[in-house]
């Protein structure tokens, strides 16, 4: 049980999707405009991932490599829609608060890169421990960024009030705010050079900003792909372009050894 | 008239990016160069008109008549997936120079939540065919105008003296509050 405590602690702290990783931007900045709003949504995106994690490990000997991402996406599709009516018929306070939120689970980048990077590679059990430690890690940050937002923005925390109405600052619960506490965190992260996706040495040439070494997202693997077959046939030209000025060179001199002869 | 509402409100005041949080990530990583940002724009402005097209005839001709409109979600991201595969191949073969040009972020667009999310907004809100097209192309446009916008001052922040904790995704964060706050304004043309 070793290794699944150590998937927990990956998950949570060394490898935060939030902090760290910054995966799952879109829900990050949505729905964190209250802390019970984050943690809905981050609990909602654990349950997926678990399940989709458990299933997909399970699947992992079964499904051909080369249809694996759609193969990935459908078990993916198929829990959100169960988590959607489960939510819709239980909790719908929460359904309304996160709205499209809830269907776009299946495009975040969290849950498809662990079924690519880990659940299709390894047992169920480690796998089950690493979609919970992911999610809870998830959860974590978005609930951080919740309250931030809701303390400041409300005056609340988890919707009791604590500070009176004329100090609430409106903006941090509105789409700017967002943005600018996640400035504020990520600037926090590069002063204090806490380890984070976002001050590592990044690959310019890449066209999606690079830091593929901890980026595990399909896309970002066929982009890679194609990147490095240019960056080949850049060099095979390069190659071939040296090789003919060199033969040019070559056949230069000999017209002129030979025109020297001839004089 | 409802068109021309529609068209102001997906383009500029509930903007895709700056007020409804979809395709951050392209919005953010792609945005380093204004070429690369219009080629991704012009990519996502492509899948989303013809995700429109198709997401609304089989959901109103397939899903409703056999009462599956659970599956939604299931159906729209497969055909989305298969979209871009498709998009691809045919551009591939037909408009090489297009395919050169976008070729690259065609892939990445897959996993871009902006083409889910508006698909499934057409639906909920309840659009007809003309709206959800007009509605999916002029979000499209809308993320085209913020991606081009925030690329443009990314280029001159470049050489702009930032405190050393804010350089990187800090400032671009920043920036991209301004540009919401500025997005904001539009609230009062609707």
């Amino acid at each position: 049980m070793n290794s699944c405590t150590e998937r927990l602690k990956n998950g949570i702290i060394t490898e935060n999707p939030t902090f760290v990783m910054m995966l799952g931007m879109c829900p990050t900045l949505a729905v964190t405009s209250s802390a019970i709003n984050g943690l809905g949504m981050g609990l909602t995106t654990t349950a997926v991932l678990v399940l989709s994690n458990v299933f997909i490990s399970l699947l992992r000997k079964v499904i051909p490599d080369k249809v694996r991402i759609p193969a990935f996406i459908v078990v993916v599709a198929s829990f959100v829609t169960i988590i959607q009516l489960l939510l819709k018929a239980f909790l719908p306070f929460l359904d309304s608060a996160l709205g499209v939120y809830i269907p776009l689970i299946v495009v975040n980048c969290i849950i498809l890169g662990r079924a690519e990077a880990y659940a299709s590679k390894n047992p169920v059990v480690p796998s089950l421990f690493d979609g919970l430690g992911m999610g809870l890690g998830f959860t974590f940050g978005l609930t951080c960024i919740g309250i931030c937002r809701e303390i400041l923005g409300a005056g609340a925390i988890f919707g009791k009030e604590f500070i009176p109405d004329d100090f609430h600052i409106t903006f941090f619960v509105l789409a700017p705010g967002a943005f600018l506490v996640l400035a504020f965190l990520t600037a926090i992260q590069n002063k204090l050079k806490l380890p984070s996706a976002t001050n590592v040495e990044r690959d310019d040439s890449l066209s999606c900003g690079g830091n593929c070494a901890s980026c595990v997202g399909a896309s970002c693997v066929a982009n890679k792909g194609i990147i490095e077959a240019e960056r080949v046939a850049a060099k095979a030209a390069k190659a071939q372009a040296a090789k003919e000025a060199a033969e040019k060179a070559k056949a230069a001199k000999a017209a002129k050894a030979a025109e020297k002869k001839e004089d | 008239m409802n068109l021309f509402v529609i068209i102001i409100s997906s383009m500029l005041v509930s903007n895709v990016v700056l007020s409804q949080f979809l395709g951050i990530c392209p919005f953010l990583g792609v945005s380093k160069k204004v070429g690369t940002a219009v080629g991704m724009g012009a990519a996502v402005t492509f899948v989303i008109t013809i995700a429109c097209m198709i997401t609304y005839p089989i959901y109103y001709g397939i899903l409703v008549p056999l009462k599956l409109e659970y599956l939604q979600t299931i159906a729209f991201i497969l055909i989305i997936a298969a979209l871009v595969q498709f998009v691809e191949m045919a551009l591939k073969k037909f408009m090489p120079s297009l395919h050169a040009s976008l070729g690259v972020y065609l892939p990445l667009i897959t996993t871009n939540c902006a083409v889910l999310g508006v698909a499934i907004n057409n639906i909920s809100d309840g659009y007809n065919f003309i709206e959800s097209l007009v509605c999916g192309i002029c979000t499209a446009l809308g993320f085209l105008i913020a991606i081009a916008i925030l690329a443009g001052i990314r280029e001159r922040i470049e050489y702009n003296n930032i405190p050393d904790s804010f350089k990187g995704t800090p400032i671009v964060l920043v920036t991209a509050s301004l540009m919401a706050i500025a997005f904001c304004g539009f609230a009062g043309l609707v």
